[in-house]
């Protein structure tokens, strides 16, 4: 196992250094002046050539990305250029509420995709499987910022079951967390339930036409065995997989997700930041987040090794 | 998808007119196909299909739900919300259709090189193309708009530099088999150059698995579109566009019609392009040829 963690911990030195280079062109290759963010346009030449200096905007270009490596290496995202605050803490404030969203959704996917795509499975060609496969379509053509503009309209405005928008946190309001954190989690959770239930249901068809299966059967086990014990083990090594590719796209919708419901996480972070050219912020924010995404597929890589031991570690 | 990799010189001229028929009888394919049509339809001819001007303000109607005059009602400055659906399709049509183009070319080109050369630009090339594989495609496509400043043409950018390594990712996977194929070696033993077999030997045995691929893609790059509009960073005020019409939309919770219709027009758009993807897939599967 660790020799396994240890290559794929190599695998990804390259694709940290790509990444790293293309977080830290967004500023190098903004257009105008990078001080003019800190200083406005009515600084003098002189104050200019002060931050320019301050900034290390004077220094080689190897040099900056080295120093900025450095101190991104060691949690210092630098300050942000509207706030002043350093990074590190509004990422620290903001981590959560997007790790909350994207955990609660890949449960909700799971919790809903994978028995619905049990049964589609075992019901093949009911009207539950055609009822599930349009869900599934369905779902991946459906923006997350509609959806949630959807159940906005239907449970806070019409039945006024939940609130709108908002956020509280977990350990100080976790009644008002809760509520808050429903429909935003049903929005992201509701487009990767159809792609699980959708993956769930193909490979449970294969597994169950095989030999495996028929033996297990003539053997006299009860379906619900076959079905939970012999026949979902196998079926999970590629719904995982289609859980760990989709992360990228679950973060994705937390972005727009965050910004209807007016979250403070990550993703409003980016957004804000864009707007307001508060790039220190922005770079944190897509560093955190692309090694967020990095580290849940080397997690899937590692589920497959305990959920199949065919694959060598 | 399964690479057809066989020297187009051999094949027959009339497997695309098959694959055409093969997507005509699929029946997802073609409803997919119709919902595209009437899209591209309505986009190409906006100007004629729109009941109102897009921009056209109706100060008696501010807000008007649906009703038989505005069939899906009205906006906050009383435009008409069908003439804003109709006419912003053919803002996400374009965009859509120039972002895919333009990955497509790039993609295709970087994967080509790639994989035929191989050695140490395949390495580099594959390691960068690895590097944005692991941003989520819209964070990479909001980084890049951050850089390049939020508009339309920049949005198109970022959908085509976001999509650029699946392609080639894609391409070089496929070129890497093919290159060892007899008809490849034959064509250079009997001296073409590397461009020439790459263009006119290599490149038409991978085209089949790229259409599709580029079919698939197309809905994703819709939506990413429509999501970077929404959050203002794409198609800016007044131009119309879907995910703008959205976020105005979000402002008048009351004026439902404000929300539901250029979101059921994403929707179904999205809809129809990954039924028509996955017919031609099927259409083009080799495995599931007639």
């Amino acid at each position: 196992m660790h020799h396994f963690i240890i290559r794929r911990l190599i695998h990804l030195v390259p694709v940290l250094f790509v990444v790293s280079i293309v977080i830290f062109s967004i500023t190098l290759l903004l257009p105008g002046d990078p001080t003019l963010a800190v200083l406005g346009d009515q600084a003098s030449q002189a104050e200019r050539l002060a931050m320019r200096t301050k900034m290390g905007l004077d220094r080689p270009i190897l040099l900056q990305y080295v120093t900025w490596l450095g101190s991104a290496l060691t949690g210092d995202f630098g300050r942000s250029l509207r706030t002043q605050e350093p990074v590190a803490e509004m990422l620290a404030a903001r981590v959560p509420v997007t790790l909350q969203l994207t955990l609660g959704a890949i449960l909700l996917a799971v919790v809903v995709g994978v028995p619905l795509g049990i049964l589609a499975a075992l019901r093949r060609n009911s009207w539950v499987d055609v009822l599930c496969s349009a869900t599934a379509m369905s779902g991946v053509a459906m923006p997350y910022f509609w959806t949630a503009m959807l159940l906005i309209i239907l449970f806070s405005l019409t039945l006024r079951w939940l609130p709108p928008s908002g956020y509280a946190p977990l350990l100080s309001a976790p009644v008002e967390n809760l509520k808050l954190m429903i429909l935003p989690t049903l929005t992201v959770g509701m487009a990767m339930s159809a792609l699980v239930m959708r993956q769930t249901r193909t490979a449970m068809l294969q597994i169950l036409s095989q030999d495996f299966i028929r033996t297990a059967r003539a053997k006299g086990v009860s379906e619900t065995r076959v079905v939970l014990r012999h026949a979902l083990r196998n079926a999970l090594i590629p719904v995982i997989t289609v859980i760990g590719l989709q992360t990228g796209a679950l973060v994705g919708g937390a972005v727009v997700t965050e910004t209807v419901f007016g979250m403070p996480g990550l993703g409003r972070m980016v957004v804000e930041g864009i707007f307001e050219r508060d790039f220190a912020a922005v770079q944190g924010a897509i560093l955190v987040i692309v090694i967020g995404v990095l580290a849940v597929n080397l997690l899937t890589d590692l589920c497959y090794a305990v959920l199949d031991r065919r694959i060598k570690l | 998808m399964t690479a057809v990799a066989r020297d187009p010189d051999q094949a027959s001229d009339g497997t695309l007119i098959r694959a055409g028929r093969r997507l005509l009888r699929h029946r997802l394919g073609r409803i997919g196909l119709a919902i595209s049509f009437i899209v591209c339809f309505a986009a190409a001819f906006a100007p004629w299909v729109a009941p109102f001007d897009p921009a056209g303000i109706d100060y008696d109607a501010i807000l008007s739900s649906p009703n038989p005059k505005y069939w899906l009602g009205t906006d906050e400055i009383g435009r008409d919300i069908l003439s804003r659906v109709i006419a912003g399709a053919r803002v996400s049509i374009q965009i859509v259709i120039l972002a895919i183009v333009l990955a497509f070319v790039a993609g295709t080109l970087i994967g080509l090189t790639s994989g035929y050369f191989g050695g140490v630009v395949d390495d580099v090339v594959m390691r960068i193309m690895d590097g944005l594989l692991a941003f989520p495609i819209l964070v990479l496509a909001l980084a890049i708009v951050a850089v390049l400043g939020p508009d339309l043409l920049n949005a198109m950018i970022a959908i085509a530099i976001v999509n650029v390594p699946g392609f080639a990712r894609l391409v070089r996977a496929q070129v890497l088999s093919i290159r060892e194929l007899d008809f490849v070696q034959a064509a250079r033993a009997l001296g073409a150059n590397d461009w020439r077999i790459m263009l006119r030997h290599v490149f038409p045995s991978v085209l089949g698995n790229v259409i599709v691929y580029a079919s698939l893609r197309a809905s994703t790059a819709l939506i990413t579109e429509s999501s970077l509009s929404f959050l203002g960073l794409g198609a800016q005020p007044p131009v119309p566009s879907w995910g703008g019409m959205l976020s105005t939309g979000m402002q008048y919770w009351d004026a439902w019609w404000m929300s539901v219709f250029p979101g059921a027009a994403i929707f179904l758009t999205a809809l129809g392009l990954n039924f028509l993807g996955d017919g031609t897939r099927d259409a083009l599967d080799s495995r599931l040829q007639d």
